[in-house]
């Protein structure tokens, strides 16, 4: 890892130095810095807080908003939830994977796009729901999927 | 300055808004997804071009999330009008009609604003507001959420202020007395647990607010935190107050970003105010709120897993008891409620008990919201009084089924919930009826499936949904769900036996038994009552390899009706992600089932003067010449 990187993360360790049950916030604070959570960064937060490396990657392994591997460019989620369900998630589902060649959990070659898929956005009137990197988009059809991701640059 | 003081301050700001002309347009999450923020652009933009002084005012959700994006024109001596589905290109007309001259645009009008204020604003040209009872949403949709002295000018932060003159007992006696049930799921008497947590011995005591909202087609917190954050802070610090607590946090979960802004702004102004932090308001009483943000695991939202998960641990749960009143948060009592259950607790405290008692059934108090989602026209959000049938929330609230499509069944309480069949549509919301039926409350999500949902694919898509979002940690839980799971994707693919069903059930009975938290032993619901209420499309499955509803892809086929295909038009060949479409133009069109990805392109591109491309399950439904190149 770069060291800029390390800069940052140590930034972030330094808010959090000293308190109580802070792993998760940091560790989300690391993904939404750099868009995954480098082994760089498990250790160093390892060796400045005194928690072993295990510990720390069983959570940032369990839970779905971190990630250990490096993430593309724009973030493509597409809502599986029940409602979106019901209304034809599945099928935006394998229209997104065949228009980027990926499965879901995925990153292009080029690192452009992740492709996700997500329980529920909470917009469920508007599903089917794709939200692109932080733009939300309801109603969505094959064709839309298309479109929503061929205009990300 | 006192509390008087900050009230006259707040309605003097809020008077002078109302004695202006402005615009409300909903920014929530759902209406930003239907494409609120170009409209709010395309507003702004268009009221400087013409250098109009009027406020635009982002409010949160009023429910009516199928009509966003929602603008309303409050325009000074005259009325307030509700408008729908306003793109930006609309916007000029509305500004030139309403603002500018008096025309108001009634074609692209939903109705008018009334109330407010001391009654819940309503729309009385939609008729689902004479079931409506808004306690919780009240404001929603209405007030700014990132201004505190709406908030406080609607009624805002009265509780609070009497609550301070309470003694604690005082207020935990209110709480039992109102009947209030804990609004996340299991129904738990709230003033119960408020009693048994004030009564446990340790210090300090904490105070969590769960907002992590984790079954998918819900969305009741998240709208009630982006429209009107302030009445949960109200209700955790007369929480706080009468635990004697000074520490609280609201635990988020990760996917509502917007949420969670509108949360830490209400916090920060609270602050501000004096209704948070040291000495508040004066009483001698000092209250901290902190948001955790999720991580993205449905079974953080078990009350055990979220307390790890704020203690910064793995989120997993843990068996009880201790209950997190005696032992919670690193091993301090802790008073956990969802966000529905603290917002409703300023008005109890306001309007008292009895007030709130009245309301409901004899053993279901107050208001139940609910998301409305799936095949349903009014798709958003409702707030009944408890004992409300769901017939009447699905049909003259929500409007019924689009395209006159058939009801099949309302899926409730997400995935430990279970789907009920119309015959139980005059069933009432409350907890006790819920559960008879073999479903349950929930938070509140319900999603309405028609005569194109398959049954046997939603109860695998719930088994789908538990096994991956299981922790692992009991045995009945990871495998238990996994062994279901498997059965289920046998049906759905055509390969099932009717021996699986008796297997499922005996599977399902065990799993309730033997998991550990709540996860696991709610997840067989969905299989019981789907196999309970529709057990023929089970079978239809296993018999005769047929999906009624024409959904699972492995039991049906796509065939273009010869006698209706345009041999002119290309439509489906060109579309066709995989070519699996042959025909030259001039020819009828074919598709080789062996290429068939089954994606239904073919099927939405057909023109519908045609409507030549159709679904057939069995799949020995095919004439006999397509059907010999099927694998
Ligand atoms: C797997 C699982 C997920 C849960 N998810 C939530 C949730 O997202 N929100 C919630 O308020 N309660 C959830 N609960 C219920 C909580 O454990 C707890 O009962 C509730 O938050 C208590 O608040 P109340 O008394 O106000 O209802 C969940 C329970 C289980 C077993
Ligand atoms: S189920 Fe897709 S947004 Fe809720």
């Amino acid at each position: 890892m770069v060291t800029v990187e390390l800069d940052k993360v140590d930034e972030i360790i330094d808010r959090y130095v000293g308190e109580e049950g802070i792993l998760i916030q940091l560790l989300l604070d690391i993904q939404s810095e750099l868009n995954w959570i480098p082994k760089e960064a498990l250790e160093r937060i390892s060796e400045r807080l005194k928690i072993p490396v295990s510990q720390i990657y069983r959570i940032a392994s369990f839970y779905k908003a971190m990630s250990l591997t490096p993430r593309g460019r724009h973030i493509v989620n597409v809502c599986l939830g029940t409602a979106c369900h019901v209304r034809g998630g599945p099928r935006i589902m394998d229209r997104a994977k065949q228009i980027l060649g990926i499965d879901a959990g995925e990153t292009t070659p080029d690192m452009k796009f992740t492709l996700e898929r997500v329980n529920c956005l909470g917009c469920c009137a508007l599903g089917p729901v794709v939200v692109v990197d932080r733009d939300y988009h309801g109603k969505i059809t094959p064709a839309k999927v298309k479109e929503i991701i061929e205009t990300c640059d | 300055m006192t509390f008087q003081e900050l009230q006259n301050r707040a309605k003097s700001e809020w008077e002078a808004l109302r004695n202006s002309t402005y615009i409300l347009i909903g920014t929530a999450t759902c209406g930003r997804a239907a494409g609120a923020l170009a409209t709010l652009e395309a507003l702004e933009k268009e009221l400087s071009r013409r250098s109009i002084e009027v406020k635009t005012i982002q409010v949160g959700c009023m429910g009516l999330c199928y009509a966003e994006p929602l603008v309303t024109i409050s325009k000074l001596d005259s009325l307030r009008i509700v408008y729908h589905n306003v793109t930006p290109e609309l916007v000029p007309r509305l500004i030139e009609g309403y603002i500018m001259s008096d025309d108001p645009c009634l074609e692209l009008a939903l109705g008018i604003l009334e109330g407010g204020e001391e009654e819940s604003p309503y729309i009385p040209e939609l008729l689902r507001f004479e079931h409506e009872l808004r306690l919780v949403l009240r404001r929603c949709g209405y007030i700014d959420p990132k201004n505190i002295n709406h908030y406080i000018a609607n009624g805002g932060y009265n509780g609070l202020e009497k609550a301070l003159k309470l003694q604690p007992e005082e207020i935990i006696e209110e709480v039992k007395g109102s009947g209030l049930r804990g609004r996340g799921g299991a129904g738990f008497p709230t003033g119960r647990k408020w009693e048994s947590c004030r009564n446990a011995k340790g210090e300090p005591k904490y105070v969590v607010c769960n907002a992590d909202e984790g079954d998918p087609g819900a969305f009741m917190d998240r709208v009630v935190l982006e429209s009107d954050p302030q009445q949960v802070i109200e209700g955790m610090i007369i929480a706080g107050y009468a635990m004697s607590a000074k520490q609280g946090y609201v635990y988020v979960r990760a996917e509502y970003p917007l949420a969670i802004e509108c949360l830490q702004t209400a916090l920060n102004q609270a602050k501000e105010m004096g209704f948070l932090g040291d000495n508040i308001l004066g009483s001698g009483f000092s209250f901290h709120i902190e948001i955790a943000k999720g991580a993205g695991a449905f079974v953080s939202g078990e009350e055990t897993a979220l307390m790890a998960a704020v203690e910064g641990k793995m989120s997993t749960p843990r068996p009880r008891p201790p209950y997190p009143a005696q032992a919670g948060l690193w091993g301090k009592p802790t008073l956990l409620n969802n966000v529905k259950t603290f917002a409703n607790v300023p008005l109890i405290i306001q309007r008292g008990a009895d007030w709130f008692s009245s309301i409901g059934t004899e053993r279901s108090k107050g208001t139940a919201v609910f998301t409305l989602a799936g095949k349903i026209n009014n798709a958003g959000l409702a707030e009944v009084p408890m004992g409300t049938t769901l017939r009447e929330l699905i049909y003259d609230i929500g409007g019924g089924i689009p395209n006159d499509k058939a009801f099949k069944a309302v899926q409730i309480g997400g995935p430990s919930g279970g789907c009920l069949p119309a015959s139980l549509l005059d069933t009432p919301i409350d907890y006790d009826s819920l559960r008879e039926a073999g479903s349950m409350m929930g938070s509140g999500g319900m999603i309405v499936m028609d005569e194109d949902n398959c049954i046997v694919d939603a109860a695998r898509f719930f088994l789908d949904f538990t096994t991956r979002e299981s922790c692992g940690k009991c045995t009945m839980g990871r495998l238990g769900t996994l062994q279901m799971h498997e059965t289920l994707e046998d049906i759905v693919a055509g390969n099932g036996k009717i021996e699986d069903l008796d297997l499922l059930l005996e599977l399902a009975e065990d799993v309730k038994a033997g998991s550990l938290c709540g996860l696991g032993r709610t997840a067989p619901n969905p299989v019981l009552t789907t196999m309970r209420y529709f057990r023929d499309e089970y079978e239809a499955h296993i018999l005769e390899k047929r999906c009624p509803a024409l959904v699972c892809s492995e039991l049906i086929a796509y065939y273009i009706l010869p006698d209706k295909c345009d041999r002119g038009c290309e439509h489906c060949v060109l579309t066709c992600p995989t070519e699996a479409i042959k025909g030259e133009k001039g020819e009828i069109k074919v598709i080789d089932q062996e290429k068939c990805s089954k994606c239904g392109t073919c099927l939405e591109v057909c023109p519908p003067e045609y409507n030549a491309v159709v679904k057939l399950s069995p799949i020995s439904l095919l004439p006999s010449k397509e059907k010999g190149e099927v694998k």
